[in-house]
């Protein structure tokens, strides 16, 4: 057994003990006891990376997935049966460092986060549980497994959106969160039936290989046969991008994610910004072989979904005012961004840059989202508040978080030379060589981007003065809290510079990267004036903003409103679902299904409550029916035998 | 001696026994519960030598049946009367109305 | 043809039969054990008439000197002798004479209809018959029932000292 399996056992076992024996027994050593076994995890994985991008990964220039741990668990025939093992190929070695590490971080700024709490140790049994569920996703060797801990990921997601179950709202957001993502699952789920169906297999290698030979009968026979006029094919790869669309918040399936910010902050920073969320573009490039080689109309919706959720995201983003909601769209936003470079991107050597760009996309924003969402949550745990109205003027309390907000705001901005730069522009690279529209419309979003993060820093660090009733007495927090900022503050300037394209591409051969600054100018330009503009508003305390909305008038109320679209699901739930076919249906039942079960029931109880009198513990009742018993008995015999 | 036809005697143990069955249903003090057995047993030792003596004179059998009934009737009667002191040590009476701590 | 032993067995029966009814009728607990008392005289009559002495004494002596006096000493010891027994109700009482003289109908009715071929021979009924009988191990024996009959009677005895010892608080 390959000593990968500890990287996924540690955190099971740190949930299993915390979970079961944390709050009576270990109480703070809970945390203590998580963070190590996610150390420890995050060791393992840097060893296997290491070894694997520069010992043993690369056969003949190329690099090969690796299966060290390969388990039959169920065989259904001879042919199909459900693995359950460790994929180690590029993507998977480097989300393994993504989560190891991001959790790492926010297992040790939850030791000075959550302390105090009272349920701690369910916390770190929860985190853990969530770490565990997410390395054994992206580790997956089959689309079986995959989809296990897709919902492992997603109850876990669930408990930590409402663990402060006693707030209503936080309950709600829970609700939402997982009705909607199970929602998407039910694509997945259906996606992957197909997918199987066709391809015979459920291993990510078979589905790949028999989908991307054009020779295999499996092939033609999902091309073949159709439903509505697109193929089985088709059909199942949109459907598995409609499971990675609810997990990774596209439009219209991101409604639950500003509200998942119910849960603690750092919470926001590991799943709603770092990890989970980013699994659906990880689902994706899983199967990118698929996508991009047999059914580019997949592909094709997988970049307009992903550009239109971008910009989408970064227009409401704007205009929200709760520093976390902003995150959560900045989020979707950028997530959108990983989307459609998969979208734009084709298989192989310079067609695959797109691949190669979301997959450095994915890593830079992992480490700077999630420094910004510790930084929020600093400030929050200072000003006890989400509202930005309640901050301002906070660069002298919190002279630390301020420099790594900072740093935080310029890499996702893309000003070089900070890491969301060389990412961000590749992906821009790759959508000017694919699709003109899409490229524009990216980057304008970069554009924006700048605008509503450098809007937050500012309200939040500068402008005004700072409220001296709001804070608190325990000034930037211990040091457990500061550490991993510092820490994820040195990765968002210094990501940028791994060469990626060297590690992670599309089909396994290494990629130069070349940055051309010509091409750069205009996305920094627009990135800048972005910056600008949010200095001019918001800097010093000043009304252009307010006229500024209050110009926009009906355009900024509606953005502000989050484009209704969750009245849009109100409306569809509440009224079409709800009232048409929920209530019919709970009246069926309530009537028609329970009523029979009732009557049957009353019917029994009057029944037996007529004979419990004979019942009567009288003995002499008793004796007087066997008597009376015995004579008509003895009555029917001699009728019978004709004596009477 | 055989002027009495069987049937008669065979009303009046009859008789007997649904005098004792009477008494075994209404009575509710143990002690009188347990005379109306003896009724009851009483009616069958009549039946049993009745039978004898008019149909099988040749031997003994419903003699000797009399006779084991009357023995066990004693060890039944002792039996149940100390069980009925028994029961009025605990419950302080012997109605089997009140005995009625098994029933819901 | 009525002669004296015909007339002497019905005087018997209406006797025994009287205070029978007498004995589950009575409203005094110790009144009702009286008329059982004589009832049970009544029946060990019956036997005398019928030539069964042997039987009739062993009916007066464990019957009436045993059994009888058990239910005195018990009544003594256990009731308040001269009060009202508690009555039943009526519905009780009504139901269970009509089921008793249904039975009786029904019982008196077959034994009606039904033809008993009997013998006047008259049956052995010596001491000495009943002594050989009683402990002989043979096909018309009775040893083994006699043997058993023991038995339960001792069992019957310990039986009785058990549930009925005392329980001493304190001792097991």
């Amino acid at each position: 057994m390959s000593p990968l399996i500890l990287i996924l056992l540690l955190p099971f076992l740190s949930f299993v003990i915390s979970g079961l024996w944390g709050r009576k027994y270990l109480k703070n050593l809970a945390g203590i006891l998580s963070t190590t076994t996610v150390l420890a995890s995050f060791v393992i994985s840097v060893t296997t990376a290491y070894r694997y991008f520069f010992v043993d990964g690369k056969v003949a220039g190329k690099f090969v997935a690796q299966y060290p741990v390969d388990f039959k668990w169920l065989e259904f025939t001879p042919d199909l049966s459900i693995h359950l093992g460790i994929l180690i190929d590029p993507i998977s070695v480097m989300m393994l460092l993504v989560v190891t590490f991001i959790s790492l971080m926010v297992h040790i700024y939850s030791l000075g986060y959550m302390k105090g709490e009272e349920r701690y140790a369910t916390y770190y049994s929860f985190l853990s549980l969530f770490t565990f569920s997410m390395l054994g996703l992206v580790v997956a060797t089959n689309i079986f497994q995959t989809y296990i801990f897709w919902e492992l990921v997603g109850v876990s997601s669930f408990l930590l959106i409402g663990f402060y179950y006693s707030k209503p709202s936080a309950v709600a957001a829970s609700k939402k969160a997982f009705i909607v993502t199970r929602f998407a699952d039910l694509g997945f789920l259906a996606g992957i039936l197909i997918l199987s169906y066709y391809s015979g297999s459920l291993e990510f290698k078979d589905i790949i290989a028999r989908y991307t030979d054009s020779s295999s009968p499996h092939l033609q026979a999902a091309i073949s046969s159709s439903f509505l006029g697109v193929s089985a094919l088709s059909w199942g790869l949109v459907l598995v991008f409609i499971g990675g669309a609810g997990k990774s918040a596209m439009f219209p399936l991101h409604v639950w994610l500003p509200d998942a910010m119910e849960g603690p902050t750092p919470v926001s920073a590991l799943i709603h910004a770092a990890t989970m969320v980013v699994a659906g573009v990880y689902l994706v490039a899983r199967l990118f072989p698929v996508y991009a080689i047999s059914c580019p109309a997949a592909l094709h919706v997988v970049a307009v979904v992903g550009v239109f959720s971008s910009a989408f995201a970064a227009l409401i983003a704007c205009t929200q005012t709760d520093i976390k909601r902003v995150l959560a769209y900045s989020t979707m936003s950028q997530i959108g961004f990983m989307m459609f470079a998969l979208g734009v991107s084709g298989y192989g050597g310079e067609a695959g840059l797109g691949y190669m760009a979301s997959m450095f996309h994915l890593f830079t924003h992992a480490i700077f989202k999630a420094l910004l969402f510790l930084c929020a949550g600093t400030v929050i745990h200072f000003v006890h508040s989400n509202e930005i109205k309640d901050m301002g003027g906070l660069k002298k309390s919190l002279p630390i978080t301020h420099i790594a907000f900072l740093l935080a705001c310029l890499a996702i901005s893309g000003i070089p030379p900070f890491s969301g730069f060389f990412s961000k522009e590749e992906i821009l690279t790759a959508a000017y060589h694919h699709d003109k529209l899409i490229f524009w419309v990216a980057v304008v979003t970069a554009g924006l981007t700048s605008f509503y993060m450098f809007r937050l820093f500012f309200s939040i660090f500068y402008r005004g003065e700072e409220n001296t009733h709001a804070q608190s007495h325990h000034g930037e927090g211990t040091s457990s809290m500061l550490a991993p900022q510092i820490i994820l503050a040195f990765g968002s300037v210094l990501a940028g510079l791994i060469p990626f394209g060297k590690f992670v591409t599309s089909d396994g051969v290494g990629l130069e990267a070349h940055t051309d600054w010509n091409f750069s100018l205009l996305p920094i330009a627009l990135s800048s004036t972005g910056i600008l503009f949010a200095i001019y508003f918001f800097m010093k305390d000043n009304d252009k903003a307010e006229v500024l909305a209050s110009k926009f008038g009906s355009v900024y109320i509606s953005l502000k409103r989050k484009l209704y679209i969750d009245e849009i699901y109100e409306f569809v739930t509440k009224r079409i679902i709800f009232n048409l076919i929920a209530q019919p249906a709970a009246w069926f039942d309530k009537n028609i299904v329970d009523g029979f079960i009732n009557t049957i029931g009353k019917a029994t109880q009057v029944f037996s409550l007529t004979t419990s009198v004979w019942q009567s513990g009288k003995v002499q009742a008793y004796s007087a029916w066997l008597l009376a018993g015995t004579l008509v008995v003895l009555i029917m015999c001699l009728y019978y035998l004709q004596l009477l | 001696m055989n002027s009495i036809p069987l049937i008669h005697f065979l009303i009046v143990s009859t008789a007997l026994f649904f005098i004792g069955v009477y008494g075994f249903f209404t009575r509710i003090n143990m002690i009188t519960m347990l005379m109306s057995i003896e009724l009851i047993l009483n009616s069958v030792n009549i039946n049993f030598v009745a039978f004898n003596k008019y149909l099988h004179p040749e031997s003994n059998d419903g003699l000797f049946f009399s006779l084991f009934i009357i023995a066990i009737a004693a060890a039944e009667a002792a039996v149940a009367i100390a069980i009925i002191i028994n029961l009025y040590r605990t419950h302080s009476t012997i109605d089997v109305e009140d005995a009625n701590e098994m029933k819901l | 043809m009525m002669d004296a032993s015909v007339i002497s067995f019905y005087v018997i029966s209406a006797f025994l039969l009287t205070f029978g009814l007498m004995a589950v009728t009575a409203k005094k607990i110790f009144r009702s054990a009286i008329w059982l008392l004589f009832s049970l005289v009544g029946i060990a009559s019956l036997y005398f008439w019928m030539d069964l002495q042997f039987l009739a004494a062993v009916q007066i002596i464990v019957y009436i000197g045993g059994i009888v006096v058990l239910i005195i000493f018990s009544i003594f010891l256990t009731q308040d002798s001269g009060s009202a027994l508690p009555r039943a109700i009526k519905s009780r009482k009504i139901g269970a004479a009509l089921l008793s003289v249904f039975g009786f109908g029904i019982i008196a009715t077959l034994l009606a209809r039904t033809a008993f071929v009997e013998t006047t021979t008259p049956m052995d009924v010596e001491m000495k018959t009943i002594g050989f009988k009683m402990l002989s191990l043979g096909g018309d024996g009775y040893a083994l029932p006699f043997e058993l009959v023991s038995i339960l009677l001792l069992a019957a005895m310990i039986g009785c000292i058990v549930i009925a010892v005392k329980n001493i608080p304190g001792k097991p």
